[in-house]
């Protein structure tokens, strides 16, 4: 088992409260505070959600690293009478608040609690008031984001029971409502729902609605707050269900989002990636590699483009990191599926870069092999959660791994039942036809033993799609007649087609350029 | 049992709402147990209740019944070459998949992923408590193993098909004159070994039905040179 997987945050003890505590007064507001939080408070009311997007997105940052490195933004009690004791705007700053403190510190239990009955009362507002915000999408999927990521944390913190202290007991018993999966789910659901966003999404299809097309912003008048958490929320239970191992469900969750096109989910980067990385890793969970392999491509040639654009963002450690797990990703997927065609060129030379050797010696799969397979999917999986709360019956022990533990064995249980197509696909390489007699020779098999071994490889090799219907992801397929193997190479045809058409567009842009050039 | 059926048609669909409208609600768990029951004795399937019920489970693992559990594994099993078997284990705890039944379960999937199918009806034979307690098994498993067949046969010999679906003899014959009649199965005597099936043509079996999507250049991207053209 690779020991690399653990989860990176320290646990929250009470000696962390009292790092937190040095230096740290909660009622002391700077002056760059105050203007910070009243220039904030003033763009919500008056919907400028370009200035509310720049104080979320650089200002915050800035203060942050310039005054709260290592302890907290001042409590919201210290700054509500800037902003007339603004119920809204006050739940809105201990979001930011609270997301801060995750980010830069580790949380207590008691602070964890706390920001679970502020998001509560955050969404409640949301979900059952009519509330008059345009707010910038970025801070939306922000929400959304910390909360599912606030929720994993809470129970890998949950799940290590050993060194609890007593208090931390007490209040894990007491609060026992806090962080329950129950919760997590039905608000994102709720978000869902009440947004009424799926039926949104289909009218837009029919011409009825607008909301791409406007980056969910509402341009009469309104608010969007509500319909783009619901449709960040979808991107949400996608993540939930695949840290609970239920990819199926989880994928249909993301369904109403068509991925083929650009939509809300790409206008910020974080949940782009977010939603790709996770549709990716439940089709791999599901055998579905030509489609994860398919979208893995697509959004790491995006990163590799664009993540130039970001290098200032407080995102783009995530963004790397995401990058680079989703090329061990498809690093496994190829090795499993070798369809290399579908990978565009930057790509797999970016691949063969970082794991050209490693896919050597999977498609091996020897012992080393499934050393590799371990390594890569525990370096590149989701924080596999135990939903469940613990028992508090002695021994008291850490069970946060067990969920890891699972999805890992039954991975590794499937790369295992591949093992000998390996060696099939190498012989098919080399012959046209083959008799099963001489074959079975060569793999020193006998005949029945070979036979099922060539049913394996056209069951693994033929997935069953979304709508049950069969997809070969053979590169390299075969059929039988009584005792010949007549093997097919589908031919990778160049798409001469697809080329043309970028030349003719390319010249016709070089022309446009040259007779806007006014010559002296 | 007249009067019944219609009160549990009403029951099924309002389970299938309710997973689809309240998922996340362990009110509806007794619900979902008599819906696998139901499936079981109806000889019908739902993968996403089945998953619904295995999501309660682990999220409240003292409400779980295992005897419900190996129900749902084994009609995920019946629903291959669908991988529904593999997506229920995912939500199954470690120690529940170490207890006997559920390593006997896992071996048959085992058997029927790589294509033995001798053992795996040997082994289903040994444990008849469990295969037997939901009809239709034998006919689930016989379709699917006559699936991968497909895929990869043009022409099967006789004995490969009979151990592949487990019947022999008059059995077979009666069986093979239906495929015939009804599904395309053409018989033919094969060069002194013995009976050969001709099964019926797809895209897997005979490759050059495949349609080549490769060079086809869809016509939203021709759209893009229109302006251009003209």
């Amino acid at each position: 088992m690779a020991a690399g997987y653990d989860y990176e945050e320290a646990p929250g003890t009470y000696d962390d409260a009292n790092r937190q505590d040095v230096g740290y007064d909660p009622n002391f507001v700077p002056d760059s505070v105050k203007s910070f939080v009243v220039h904030l408070y003033r763009h919500i009311r008056e919907k400028n959600v370009y200035e509310i997007h720049q104080m979320y997105e650089i200002s915050f940052q800035t203060l942050s690293d310039r005054l709260f490195k290592d302890t907290p933004w001042p409590s919201v009690d210290a700054v509500a009478h800037y902003v007339d004791n603004d119920q809204v705007f006050c739940l809105l700053y201990r979001e930011m608040w609270f997301r801060h403190l995750y980010a830069r510190l580790s949380p207590t239990l008691k602070q964890r609690i706390d920001s679970w009955d502020n998001y509560c009362s955050l969404f409640q507002v949301v979900l059952h008031r009519v509330v008059n915000m345009q707010l910038p999408n970025q801070w939306l999927w922000d929400m959304v984001d910390e909360f599912v990521y606030q929720f994993q944390s809470f129970c890998q913190y949950r799940a290590k029971m050993k060194n609890k202290t007593e208090q931390e007991i007490a209040l894990l018993r007491q609060f026992d409502q806090a962080w329950n999966v129950y919760g997590v789910l039905n608000y994102l659901q709720a978000f869902v729902e009440k947004s009424n966003i799926i039926q949104i999404l289909e009218q837009e299809k029919e011409g009825g609605e607008q909301f791409t097309a406007t980056d969910g912003y509402d341009y009469s008048g309104g608010s969007n707050v509500l319909k783009v958490l619901g449709y960040f929320s979808m991107v949400g239970l996608l993540r939930v269900h695949c840290l609970l191992g239920d990819y199926q469900t989880g994928l249909k969750c993301l369904l109403p989002i068509d991925i083929s096109q650009q939509g809300v989910y790409t206008s910020v980067i974080g949940s782009h990636i977010a939603t790709i990385y996770h549709y990716g890793f439940a089709n791999l969970m599901m055998r579905r590699y030509v489609e994860a392999i398919h979208e893995f491509n697509k959004i790491l040639l995006y990163i590799y483009k664009t993540k130039q654009y970001h290098q200032k963002s407080p995102q783009y450690e995530q963004i790397l990191k995401k990058n680079e797990q989703m090329y061990a990703l498809l690093a496994i997927c190829l090795s499993l599926c070798p369809q290399v065609k579908l990978v565009e060129e930057t790509v797999n030379s970016q691949l063969r870069e970082k794991y050209g050797e490693k896919m050597a010696r999977m498609q091996r799969y020897d012992d080393e092999a499934f050393a590799i397979y371990d390594e890569l999917f525990s370096y590149a999986c989701p924080k596999f959660i135990t939903p469940s709360a613990p028992s508090f019956e002695e021994p008291l022990v850490n069970y946060n791994q067990d969920a890891y533990r699972l999805q890992l064995k039954l991975f590794l249980y499937e790369v295992k039942q591949q093992q000998l197509l390996s060696g099939v696909r190498t012989f098919l390489k080399v012959y046209s036809t083959i008799s099963l007699g001489k074959l079975a020779n060569y793999m020193e098999v006998d005949e029945t033993t070979l036979r099922s071994i060539l049913l394996t490889y056209k069951h693994k090799t033929h997935a069953v799609d979304s709508d049950g219907k069969i997809i070969s992801n053979a590169d390299l397929d075969f059929y039988i007649d009584d005792d010949m193997i007549h093997v097919v190479e589908s031919k990778s045809v160049k798409r001469y087609g697809d080329y043309f058409l970028r030349q003719i567009v390319k010249l016709e842009g070089v022309i446009t350029d040259m007779d806007r050039i006014k010559l002296e | 049992m007249g009067r019944e059926t219609p009160k549990q048609q009403q029951v099924s669909y309002t389970v299938e709402q309710l997973v689809a409208v309240n998922p996340y609600n362990p009110d509806i768990l007794p619900d979902l147990e008599n819906y696998v029951n139901e499936q079981v004795s109806s000889q019908t399937y739902s993968l996403d209740a089945n998953l619904c019920l295995l999501r309660l489970y682990q999220f409240e693992p003292e409400r779980m019944s295992t005897q419900i559990v190996a129900r749902i594994l084994v009609k995920a099993l019946m629903a291959m070459p669908a991988p529904d078997f593999s997506l229920c284990l995912f939500l199954i705890p470690e120690r529940v998949q170490m207890e006997e039944q559920f390593k006997t379960l896992i071996v048959l999937s085992h058997y029927l992923e790589t294509g033995r199918f001798r053992q795996f009806w040997d082994e289903a034979a040994k444990s008849r408590h469990i295969v037997e307690a939901v009809p239709g098994f034998e006919q689930a498993i016989q379709t699917y193993a006559i699936h991968v067949l497909s895929l990869t046969y043009q022409k099967i010999p006789r004995p490969v098909l009979a151990e592949a679906i487990n019947i022999e003899g008059l059995s077979l014959d009666k069986f093979l004159e239906h495929q015939a009649a009804n599904s395309g199965w053409i018989l033919e005597k094969g060069h002194g070994r013995g009976q050969l099936i001709i099964l019926p043509r797809n895209e897997f079996n005979h490759p050059e039905l495949k349609k080549s999507a490769a060079d086809t250049v869809p016509l939203e991207h021709i759209t893009r040179i229109f302006p251009i053209l003209g």
